[in-house]
């Protein structure tokens, strides 16, 4: 894992105590949630293609505790952790990884594809790069509407070698957007690793000739990403400034659930997952302070396992999307000579065999 | 004669290729140490080294833009896009740049170019990897569309791919991969890219198909054969350049026509075909040309149920089936 520099200033003088639980809070629901949602793979409860924020739990709590509600995000399709992090129940949000009706994206999209509109989280996206270019003409809309707040981009380091990255850059600055283009590096894209897919593996210097400001912060260290967010953040609100953010972290796991990850050498992902865990380096720091004790560690794990089996029981007695919405939402408004609930309860007999042509 | 699935058909392709002509190279995402995201490319990065099985930055457009101009000057590259769905950002060089170089530069110039693009649904793969692509490209004049269904003629098809002197866009059904086995010879052997071929020869209806659909009707046309109705199940295998001539031979023997493809209908290939049977065939017809594909929705939503909803079945097929049979 790259370096990155360290702060001196006192704990206390960094965050309150009930918003240092608050984050450890969080980030341990975002691990419990993850490592179920794993488990709920194997059971065959989650199909299709499903990639787990394991590692990254101090890159994202630290990123929403520096947001305001004005502000907008974009993920890409490993976005468990942020819609929850900003706020949206995991109960919903577990049904969509089963694609159930009462999930976030009423089970359409599943895993990959997390929308809330309450919480300006404008979507999973599984077309890497797909969400860059959408950031920044949501920035540019907020900058003409002279509205508060800022748009995030997020996306993963391998991201950062697709044409519509660099594209979106530059039209951010030339545009002066207030956009934040927050790289998840976790060493990889899928089997490549940063420096093999990247020919600047310093990723936060890739803003240079679009005359980005950027800067890497140890996204295993949620008072850090959180600081350099916020700092960043007002600065491309008050000036149109838009910034890179380079979080460096580890990934746990393969790339998916079902990635078997053999690319890497296991002995070095054991030593990993132990070397930057996000949540025991915050555990041991607030213990050292006095922040927390054992026995506050100890309900905290009890909540936050019975928030996540709520969220799968949840998820477990919601009912499936009815087939009579197949074409449901495939246009803003009713418009004419397009498939109806008709047409969709007829493919569906068609497809059962019930119907005849 | 070994057998074999559909991926290691393709995967026996690519090695004996590339053993037989040191341009052959490989580039893609995660196709080398990783074999790539189906394995098709397992073994090639250990036997032919990274000058030759590249792993490619997260970059479409640069994969395909790159082995043009390598095929433009003396190499045979085999790009790679992981899934189909993908191939957006690659579909500039691809339409604008490999389908024309050889018609605009007056002959100067061939794309001898291989672009394998695993598609198609079935796997619970949602919106964005289980998308069908074909009727996009075989719309462009100057490309070739292959859909290879067996691992006979994956592997066949993909060696004449090779070493075919112009672009061709390699659809290979990812759900096909494993499901579909068969027997390949030991020796060389090719597939020539363009004649469609009867898997099943029948009587009563023509059933035009390819990929995975293709099994769907076969398994379909065995329900039928025990209801005493003889269908003729001919795999188109080459999109375009289409093989008009089987078709419409095959139209006027059974006069009955079911066209089958997973893709959504308005638009698709399936149209195309549909077309050519009215104006050549018209007067050999006994019944409407019929067509089954996936419904008109943005894309493939994730939830079981409506999955389900998206894919023809052998069951809608045979019930078609059944229904132009009696009229
Ligand atoms: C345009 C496009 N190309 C390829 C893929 C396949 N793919 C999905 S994720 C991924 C790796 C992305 O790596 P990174 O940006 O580092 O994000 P991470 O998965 O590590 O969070 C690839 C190649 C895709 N989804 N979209
Ligand atoms: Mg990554």
């Amino acid at each position: 894992m790259a370096e990155v520099a360290e702060t001196t200033q006192p704990l206390l003088e960094r965050a309150t105590v009930d918003e240092l639980k608050h984050y450890y809070y969080q980030m341990l629901l975002l691990r419990r949630f993850e490592e179920r949602a794993g488990e709920m793979y194997v059971k065959a409860k989650i199909g299709g293609y499903c990639h787990l924020n394991l590692g990254e739990e101090a890159t994202i709590v630290g990123l929403m505790a520096a947001l305001t509600p004005d502000d907008y995000i974009f993920t890409n399709y490993r976005e468990h952790g942020y819609i929850i992090a900003r706020g949206v129940p995991p109960g919903p949000v577990m049904a969509e990884l089963f694609g159930k009706e009462t999930g976030v994206s009423g089970g359409r999209g599943g895993s990959m594809h997390l929308f809330d509109r309450k919480t300006n989280f404008m979507g999973g996206y599984a077309i890497v790069g797909g969400q860059v270019p959408l950031a920044v003409g949501a920035a540019y809309a907020l900058r003409y509407q002279n509205k508060p707040g800022v748009v995030v981009a997020q996306m993963g380091d391998g991201t950062t070698n697709i044409g519509a990255f660099y594209e979106s850059l530059n039209l951010a600055k030339l545009w002066k957007c207030p956009v934040l283009f927050f790289i998840v590096n976790n060493g990889y894209g899928m089997g490549t690793s940063v420096e093999a897919g990247s020919s600047e593996p310093d990723l936060w210097k890739k803003g240079a000739s679009f005359r980005i400001y950027g800067e890497r912060v140890d996204g295993t260290d949620v008072l850090a990403v959180r600081d350099v967010v916020r700092r960043l953040r007002a600065r491309a609100e008050a000036e149109g400034e838009p910034a890179i953010i380079d979080a460096v972290s580890f990934r746990f796991r393969g790339h998916s659930v079902i990635d078997s990850d053999r690319y890497r050498d296991p002995e070095a992902v054991r030593r990993g997952r132990e070397l930057y865990d996000p949540i025991r380096k915050f555990a041991t720091l607030l213990l050292e302070h006095g922040v927390i004790d054992d026995a506050w560690l100890k309900a905290v794990t009890e909540r936050v396992e019975r928030e996540v089996q709520e969220a799968i029981d949840f998820a477990n007695n919601s009912p499936d999307p009815k087939f009579e919405d197949l074409y449901k939402y495939m246009y803003a408004t009713p418009v004419p000579n397009t498939p109806t609930t008709e047409d969709a309860i007829r493919a569906v007999k068609i497809n059962h065999g019930e119907f005849d042509v | 004669m070994p057998e074999m699935n559909l991926l290691e058909a393709i995967r026996q392709g690519l090695d004996e290729a590339m053993a037989a002509d040191p341009r052959v190279f490989i580039f893609g995402e995660d196709v080398g140490k990783r074999g790539g995201v189906f394995r098709v490319t397992e073994g090639l990065y250990d036997k032919y080294g990274p000058m030759r099985v590249i792993d490619s930055p997260l970059a479409e457009s640069v994969i395909v833009g790159a082995c043009i101009g390598a095929a433009m000057n003396d190499m045979l590259p085999i790009a790679e896009i992981q899934f189909a769905d993908f191939i957006a950002p690659a579909f500039n060089q691809i339409v604008q740049e490999a389908a024309r170089i050889h018609y605009r530069s007056n002959g100067d110039w061939e794309v001898p170019l291989v672009i394998r693009v695993p598609y198609g649904g079935g796997i619970h793969g949602a919106l964005y990897h289980s998308q069908s692509v074909e009727a996009f490209f075989a719309h462009v004049p100057g490309l070739k569309v292959v859909t290879p269904s067996t691992p006979y003629d994956a592997k066949g098809l993909l060696k004449s791919a090779i070493e075919d002197p112009n672009p061709v866009l390699f659809l290979e059904h990812k759900k096909t991969y494993r499901l579909i086995k068969g027997f390949v010879p030991e020796e060389d052997y090719r597939v020539p890219i363009g004649p469609a071929d009867i898997k099943r020869p029948g009587e009563d209806i023509s059933v035009f198909a390819y990929g995975l659909m293709l099994h769907y009707c076969l398994e379909a046309a065995q329900t039928l054969a025990a209801e005493g109705v003889s269908i003729e199940v001919v795999d188109l295998r080459t999109l375009r350049p289409l093989d008009t001539e089987t078709i419409l031979a095959s139209v006027r023997r059974t006069g009955k026509v079911l066209i089958v493809h997973e893709d959504n209908l308005f638009g698709g290939f399936g149209g195309e075909v549909a077309a050519i049977i009215a104006e050549h065939a018209f007067e050999y017809l006994d019944g409407p040309i019929v067509r089954i594909g996936g419904p008109d929705v943005p894309a493939m939503p994730f939830a079981h149920s409506l999955e389900a909803a998206f894919m023809p079945s052998p069951a809608s097929i045979a019930a078609a089936m059944r229904r132009l049979a009696a009229y």
